[in-house]
């Protein structure tokens, strides 16, 4: 049951992206483009999605246990650390250069075009690269004197 | 402004929010994309066995929905893309390992964390977002815009 609801909110979420159009990159680019012709679409559809998600949350928040599993699993941090600001400002950069987030490049992936393909490769082995990488380094920086290490938790993760 | 779609955007993000809504409500999950596919590509994640179907379900959902729309004989998603591929592929790059480090992207912490009041997230968003608008405008004006 938890697999085939999974399977249902992706594909909500993809037909989503379709319609909103978020899955073309020069409608990201035209909003982001603040200095051109700007597109002002994805404004709105920040605002359709944060409306009705908050609504779900507000309800969910309201049960003791979601349908299929045993808790809610809600992020529980709230602290503004470096790597959230350090990674926030590599990701933008991409996604500046490119258009994409990784939403819409999986949707894309069934197009199997080469430069969605490329970016998808790409974007895996950056996400492989910090898994084994980026963590240890910080962790040996700015983590080590921490007694205790959370990072198994999966609530621990915000997206 | 060109191309601007205020109705299907408004609608498309509903769909997008609905998703996020039905998927905490279900499964107990945040639907933060960077989230879902990291969490498969983690070595050491505690729940692995009993946490990656979910994950790989939601990933192929995302896939199918422009299959089925082809189907209705929607185009298949093949955007036209201005970038080179090895600015593509450093694209691909940042965006994968900067969604890791700062456990996030525009889903969970823009659309997810935003509907939380997250201060985490939203901060995040506005970094991200600042840090893209000030790409575009390098890249399609000249430094300085």
């Amino acid at each position: 049951m938890r697999f085939l609801a999974s399977f249902l909110c992706g594909l909500i979420f993809g037909a989503g992206l379709l319609i909103s159009g978020m899955t073309d990159p020069r409608k990201v680019l035209g909003f982001l483009d603040l200095f051109g012709a700007w597109d002002a679409t994805l404004a709105f559809v920040m605002a359709g999605a944060v409306a009705v998600a908050a609504s779900g949350f507000a309800i969910a928040r309201r049960r003791t246990a979601p349908a299929f599993s045993a808790r809610f699993l809600w992020p529980d941090r709230n602290d503004i650390d470096a790597p959230l600001v350090g990674g926030a400002i590599l990701f933008g950069i991409g996604w500046g250069l490119a258009g994409i987030c990784p939403g819409p490049a999986l949707v894309n992936l069934a197009g199997l075009s080469l430069p969605i393909v490329v970016f998808v490769v790409a974007m895996l082995a950056g996400m492989i690269g910090q898994n084994l990488f980026g963590k240890n380094l910080w962790r040996r920086r700015t983590m080590a004197p921490r007694g205790v290490d959370t990072a198994s938790l999966p609530s621990r993760a915000d997206g | 402004m060109h191309d601007f779609t205020p109705l299907s955007g408004l609608a498309g993000g509903a769909l997008i929010g609905l998703a996020a809504a039905l998927l905490m409500l279900l499964t107990g999950r945040i639907a933060g994309v960077t989230g879902i596919v990291g969490g498969l590509l983690q070595p050491d994640t505690a729940d692995r066995t009993s946490d990656h179907s979910w994950r790989i379900a939601f990933i192929a959902g995302l896939i199918a929905a422009p299959l089925i729309a082809a189907l209705f004989g929607a185009p298949l998603p093949r955007p036209a893309m201005n970038a080179s591929l090895v600015v593509i592929a450093i694209a691909g790059l940042l965006v994968g390992f900067g969604t890791r480090m700062g456990n996030g992207c525009t889903s969970g912490h823009g659309v997810c964390g935003f509907a939380r009041l997250s201060g985490r997230s939203i901060v995040a968003t506005f970094i991200f977002m600042t840090a893209a608008v000030v790409t575009v405008a390098i890249v399609r004006h000249g430094i300085g815009g």
